[in-house]
């Protein structure tokens, strides 16, 4: 079998049909919005962190696109609660394919990385180390 | 009558000079549906290339020896081959190869648009424009201070062409059009259009990169002032596409890229120009990909471009027939006939055309998936995407069968 169907596996699309933490948050402490302009994906994640200005505390992720982006925004606002933002800022791609547990092909990675991309500049933005009007893209 | 007279090709026979029609990957053979991005390239034009690099490898234009001589030869020759190809009658002098269509749009935008547009100027485009001419036209027009209109598309996926008379006016100084959409597979009426511009003394630049690879082309029959091709869509190398302008038009414009090989006089201070094609192909050019696509063209000619058309009519409505009688399929653009050129552009209901397009390729079959460089029409039509299946002559009715039966397998995962 090709990678298609590896892709596809049960729960990428249990997280793809039923999103979690879809929508938005009421008080976010940072939320930031980024697309895959190949797929035409777009993400928003809404981010609060505890009293602490470090834990994540509460993730929520808007937006749409195709099923491999989608399903790793869902599966990474279940793995964020509870990291600190140091930890969101280290994850690397390799981390996002670890997390979706299927090989992804090499022309899809961007779809995969794009939620961790998203809510890693708003995190920079958010603590002033990126310009504010950042566009996050998955083009470069 | 059989399938074979109705075309009057031998599509077997074709498809033997197409190894690559042979390639299987992870043990199942590739269904190529994708040649509208590019088509694959036979052996005589391979064989041509290799010749030339084999046999008579050299620079050209600058070398009194032998092979640069040879080499000289067939490289001019080329652009007196393709322009009789696409009805140019002023040979060379009427066509100048360039790298591929975008690069025709930009030498032209570039060249002409920067130094002649300005304030009150208009530009004219559609709706449906590539991405090659859209972006190329909005950014110069830009710079130089002119404006940009959009003729409507209209919901069937035609021109509306009560618009492009509003549109265009006597302020308008180019009109910039696609002849085949390769998003919504329309022929548009290239010259009505080309009329209606000349009524108002503007200029038509007609992309068409997915006309002359599929029906014949007579720039002069459509009174197309300048007209954008490329060679890999039409069973040629990449690396080379062409410049179609009319010849005292080319002769008084101004080169956009500077260098070697253009130039007639160069002294400290100034340079004058060579005769058209070469004062527009500056530097060492794309030698073995003229040499392959004269041998495209001759490829082509040989099967004949009436019968190519056929093919991919047929070929085509037998693809929008098949996924029309699929409740769950959307097709976009106008339906079958003669002004519909060879692909169907399509979304199956629930399922992103990205994840689409990865299953699909399971069972081998090639297809596209995206905005097809055609973001605004898609933005217009209210998907972020859709899938694309394109055609050529070498395709068969069971490689569609292939395409259309894979879907379910899109059905049931997402289900
Ligand atoms: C209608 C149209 N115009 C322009 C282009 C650009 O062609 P190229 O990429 O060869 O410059 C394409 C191909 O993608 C096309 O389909």
């Amino acid at each position: 079998m090709g990678l298609g169907s590896d892709m596809y596996r049960q729960q990428i699309l249990d997280h793809y049909k039923n999103p979690r933490n879809y929508g938005e948050l009421e008080d976010p402490t940072f939320s930031h919005v980024g697309e895959n302009p190949m797929c035409g994906d777009e993400i928003r994640m809404d981010i609060r962190l505890a009293d602490d200005g470090e834990t994540i505390e509460n993730v929520a992720f808007s937006g749409d696109g195709c099923a491999i982006s989608q399903a790793s925004a869902s599966m990474l606002s279940t793995k964020l609660a509870g990291k600190t933002v140091d930890e969101l800022l280290e994850m690397d791609r390799d981390d996002v394919i670890d997390m979706l547990g299927v090989d992804i092909s090499p022309m899809r990675v961007k779809c995969a990385v794009l939620a961790e991309k998203v809510a890693q500049d708003g995190a920079e933005i958010y603590r002033g180390e990126l310009d504010k009007e950042k566009t996050t893209t998955t083009e470069d | 009558m059989s399938q074979q007279d109705v075309e009057g090709l031998d599509v077997e026979r074709i498809r033997a000079d197409f190894p690559i029609l042979e390639r299987e990957v992870d043990g199942k053979q590739v269904v190529y549906l994708d040649n509208a991005a590019t088509t694959h390239t036979p052996e005589p034009v391979v064989e041509a290339m290799s010749d030339y690099y084999r046999r008579y490898n050299a620079n050209v234009h600058r070398g009194i020896h032998h092979l640069s001589q040879e080499a000289s030869v067939a490289y001019e020759d080329a652009h007196d081959r393709v322009a009789e190809f696409v009805g140019a009658s002023g040979g060379r002098e009427e066509l100048v190869f360039t790298k591929n269509t975008t690069e025709s749009e930009n030498l032209i935008a570039y060249s002409w648009g920067l130094s002649e547009l300005g304030p009150g100027d208009e530009v004219v485009l559609t709706e449906m424009e590539h991405h090659a001419s859209l972006v190329t036209w909005q950014q110069i027009a830009k710079r130089a201070g002119a404006d940009v209109k959009y003729v409507r598309v209209d919901d069937t996926g035609r021109l509306d062409m009560d618009h492009a008379r509003e549109c265009i006016t006597d302020d308008t100084a180019m009109v910039s059009v696609v002849h085949v959409s390769n998003t919504l597979g329309t022929v548009n009426p290239v010259s009505e259009l080309a009329d209606i511009a000349h009524d108002h003394d503007a200029y038509i630049f007609v992309d068409g990169a997915q006309a002359v690879p599929t029906r014949p082309v007579d720039v002069e029959a459509i009174d197309a002032d300048f007209y954008a091709f490329s060679g890999h869509k039409m069973v040629g190398p990449t690396g080379i596409g062409c410049l179609y302008g009319k010849a005292d038009i080319l002769e008084d414009l101004e080169p956009y890229h500077y260098g070697g090989g253009m130039i007639r006089k160069v002294t400290f201070e100034d340079s004058t120009w060579g005769d058209v094609p070469w004062k527009f192909e500056p530097g060492t050019p794309p030698i073995a990909e003229a040499v392959g696509l004269h041998a495209a063209v001759d490829y082509l000619e040989d099967i004949g471009m009436e019968r190519v058309r056929a093919r991919e009519e047929a070929l085509t409505e037998y693809a929008y027939d098949r996924l029309a009688a699929e409740d769950d399929v959307e097709i976009y653009g106008p339906e079958p006939g003669p002004e519909r050129g060879g692909l169907v552009s399509f979304n199956l209901e629930g399922v992103h055309a990205h994840d689409l397009t990865s299953i699909l390729n399971d069972h081998a079959v090639a297809i596209r998936a995206g905005d097809h460089c055609t973001q605004p029409l898609h933005d217009k039509l209210g998907v972020a995407a859709s899938a694309r299946a394109s055609f050529y002559v070498y395709n068969t009715r069971a490689e569609i069968d292939a395409l259309v039966e894979a879907l379910e397998d899109a059905r049931t995962l997402f289900a």
